[in-house]
């Protein structure tokens, strides 16, 4: 267990090493540079120069690299080129936003999509696993920010329980803030539930034609006996692989929910920094990013094993 | 005395119904559609900074008021000697800032001596050019000496770019503002709000609003929903004018249209090959349908234009007739420059909807004269490297939102890459003239020659299209400077 756990900790030093330098040559090389943007039309040459050297843009690009990574070592994430604070203080006022979101969507997603799942499985070919499998097929169908719109429509515009976006801060109190959270997490859940439904349906359809599942049978279990007991945690492993999967992809990816509810979450950070080219908050939060995929895959990992013995003997 | 107790009942009913009356709303929430980057107006161009600070946190020597005059604001008066070479200003008494300093002639001439810097990072740095040296007489009065006469001056002054800073506090002005105005900043909440309060100790006149928020709401269905739903109580730049039929139907709002100092322009690149022929780009103004554009990408709001002018300004003279719509005119003048029917341009349209929605309707129109066009949809920090910068570009759309800058046409290396002598001397001598009925015939002259050489595709004047909850009072029509002047703002009951 131990060398898997050095062996995962090599790796992810490795990736985070490219990654940084992916991402640093790759904004080095769209063109545009903070310091004109933030100056607009009417700036002077000299009023340019004389802001991107006080921004540290003047020296060259190795000093700059030595320096971003050189300052993440330390948990220095360096300072916004157009905001003036420090990209870590930015970083949190975002995730205090989107982390809640993602795990309020998954959350909702999960509770969703299990009993649906089982209720799918254990029912294949009834009504019931028809009517599920027509709901997730249209969750997965419908794209998210036309629901999100709708959604806003009825119960913010029509009948005015929600606002149609935002978000007051906790300090207004964890009920208001969860509030405020409720609509983007409904619209993001509805199709990763829907995904998830249908991917722990045919696992559990593959897991129930399996010999043991025959022989729990045969031993006098009924089919629901069966598959709670033997063929649930053999089913999860694609599904844990989903979550993992859906987890990254909510954090950052929610950019389109976010701009629909006007949402300060850290997908439009990333969106309004690359327009304004403000490169040390692209490149941090990138790394961010990459970071939190590697340490959930690596959660995953560890879930698999959990789930699955024989996988344990592997480390 | 003896109450008894139904009278009692209607007494405190009576009570509590005036007390309802008497109060009106003392909080404002106003959407925005971009978040300003930081609060600095010294520092940075965007206008989404003077659209929170102006007027309210931060206040100049001089103001603009809503119908663009001039007027004093932390001077309360001027004298102008030495032959129009020095202004003497008398600063209001008692004014201190946010954080209890005072303010003095010091910090006057702290501003002025920081926006003009070798370090400044002022992005109107051009604005104070003119200026020598500015003396400090005693704390109440200061003197700003010119190089030569400047009859621009009280308007450059009022511009956000030169309000007045400490010297203790300017450093943070980018994140924690401390002005002399009527509000002083309290929150700001990346990526979704700012909240300013009312100053209690503010030197003027005391302001109605107690509260004032500033959201930030990118989204068009979003701008539409957060009015819908109440979240936000005006939108004064309202970015989705496709829905502005519908808000004017309902009855809780009201939809004002007003002017902007934006003047939106189809640039030409004066020195690329294709252009640098008059004719052809008077072909191309022939071949516009300006009307089209206004009503097919602004939904019918905006004034078409005929020079860099906006129509509003008392100077204004009517040139459109320079360009009229007439695609046979434009067919001739290609031909007659030879290059008829073998055109090919390239148009980089940057991300606002003016242009790409009217860069695909000018392409349209001048394919019809047998002008073919190559769009490429660009960012606005690509824009600037490789239009404004590096001048890679044949045709572009942008909307030119400073007031009163038709100077622009005199600087040689600016991206459309006009130089006319006779021009840039008109434009010499209208700074140095303080003759009001002088400038007024300067100013025509100029839109004039710019109109008759065809500098670029003079297309619209953008409109301030503002949606506002019925009861709010006071609030700009127009747009005379970016801002959000909320200094008149009250709600009625």
């Amino acid at each position: 267990m131990l060398l898997y756990l050095l062996k995962r900790l090599f790796s992810l030093i490795v990736t985070l090493f490219v990654a940084s330098l992916v991402v640093f040559v790759v904004l080095e090389v769209v063109p545009g540079d903070p310091a004109s943007y933030m100056l607009g039309i009417n700036a002077s040459a000299d009023t340019v120069a004389a802001l991107k050297s006080e921004l540290g843009l003047d020296q060259s690009r190795f000093a700059r690299y030595i320096q971003w990574v050189g300052g993440m070592f330390q948990g220095d994430f360096g300072t916004s080129y157009t905001y003036r604070t420090p990209v870590a203080e930015m970083v949190r006022e975002r995730l205090n936003v989107s982390l809640p979101l993602t795990l309020f969507a998954l959350t909702l997603a999960i509770v969703l999509a299990f009993p649906a799942g089982l209720l799918a499985a254990s029912r294949r070919g009834g009504a019931a696993d028809s009517v599920v499998m027509a709901i997730t097929q249209l969750g997965v169908a419908i794209p998210n920010f036309w629901f999100a719109m709708w959604l806003v429509l009825l119960f913010a515009i029509k009948w005015q329980w929600f606002s149609a976006g935002g978000f007051p801060g906790w300090g207004e109190g964890f009920f208001v803030g969860m509030k405020a959270l409720v609509l983007p997490a409904v619209a993001l859940a509805l199709p990763q539930a829907s995904i998830l439904t249908r991917v722990l349906r045919s696992s559990l359809l593959d897991v129930l034609n399996e010999d043991y599942v025959r022989t729990a049978r045969a031993k006098g279990l009924t089919r629901r006996q069966a598959l709670w007991r033997h063929a649930l945690r053999n089913a999860m492993i694609p599904v844990l692989t989903i979550i993992g999967l859906q987890f990254s992809f909510l954090l950052a990816g929610a950019i389109i929910i976010e701009n629909v509810f006007f949402l300060p979450g850290l997908g439009r950070l990333i969106f309004q920094s690359i327009a304004q080219r403000d490169l040390i908050v692209v490149e941090s939060v990138i790394m961010l990013l990459v970071f939190a995929v590697v340490v959930v895959t690596f959660l995953v990992d560890i879930a698999y094993a959990w789930v699955d013995p024989r996988m344990r003997r592997g480390f | 005395m003896i109450i008894d107790k139904r009278s009692f009942t209607a007494l405190l009913l009576a009570a509590a119904f005036s007390g309802s009356a008497l109060a009106a709303k003392t909080d404002i929430t106003l959407g925005m559609a971009l978040e300003p980057p930081n609060l600095d107006p010294t520092g940075g161009a965007a206008a989404a900074i003077d659209e929170v600070v102006y007027a309210n946190i931060f206040e100049g020597l001089t103001r603009f008021k809503a119908d663009g005059s001039v007027h004093p604001a932390l001077a309360s008066e001027w004298s102008i000697e030495n032959e129009g070479k020095r202004y003497v200003f008398t600063l209001q008494s008692g004014v201190k800032f946010h954080d209890g300093a005072d303010f003095t002639a010091d910090d006057v001439k702290f501003s002025i001596e920081r926006a003009k810097a070798d370090d400044s990072t002022n992005a109107q740095k051009g604005l104070f050019e003119n200026i020598t040296s500015v003396e400090v007489i005693d704390d109440a009065t200061v003197a700003i000496d010119l190089e030569t006469p400047d009859g621009n001056l009280l308007f450059n002054l009022a511009w956000g770019d030169a309000i007045i800073l400490d010297s203790e506090s300017a450093d943070n002005a980018a994140t924690a503002p401390i002005g002399t105005g009527p509000f002083t900043f309290s929150n700001w909440v990346q990526g979704d709000r700012i909240e300013i309060e009312k100053n209690p100790d503010y030197w003027g006149e005391a302001v109605a609003l107690e509260k004032a928020t500033f959201k930030f709401i990118s989204d068009p269905t979003a701008a539409f929903a957060s009015l819908m739903a109440g979240d936000v109580d005006a939108f004064p730049n309202y970015p989705a004018p496709e829905n502005l039929v519908q808000l004017e139907a309902d009855p809780r709002f009201k939809v004002v249209v007003g002017t902007t100092e934006g003047e939106t322009i189809l640039s030409m690149n004066n020195k690329s090959e294709a252009l640098a022929d008059v004719r052809v780009r008077q072909a191309i103004a022939h071949a516009i349908d300006r009307q089209a554009i206004v009503d097919g990408a602004m939904f019918g709001y905006g004034t078409p234009i005929g020079s860099h002018f906006a129509p509003h300004h008392p100077s204004y003279i009517d040139l459109t007739g320079n360009s009229t719509f007439d695609q046979d005119k434009a067919r001739a003048l290609l031909k007659e420059a030879g290059v008829e029917g073998d055109i090919s341009l390239s148009l980089k349209l940057p991300p606002p909807a003016y242009a790409r929605r009217g860069g695909e309707i000018i392409a349209a129109q001048l394919r019809e004269v047998g002008i073919e066009t190559t769009i490429e949809n660009v960012e606005w920090a690509q824009w600037l490297e490789q239009v404004f910068k590096g001048k890679d570009f044949d045709l572009t759309i942008v909307s030119h939102t400073e007031p009163l800058d038709i100077g622009i046409y005199a600087r040689d290396d600016y991206y459309f890459q006009y130089n006319n002598p006779n021009f840039n001397e008109l434009m010499a001598a209208f700074s140095k003239e303080i003759d009001i009925e002088q400038r007024d015939i300067m100013l025509k002259q100029a839109q004039t020659i710019i109109s008759e050489d065809y500098v670029n595709g003079f297309l619209f004047q953008l409109a301030k299209t503002g949606v506002a909850n019925t009861k709010i009072n006071g609030l700009w029509e127009n747009q005379p400077t970016q801002a959000n002047d909320l200094t008149g703002v009250s709600w009625s009951d």
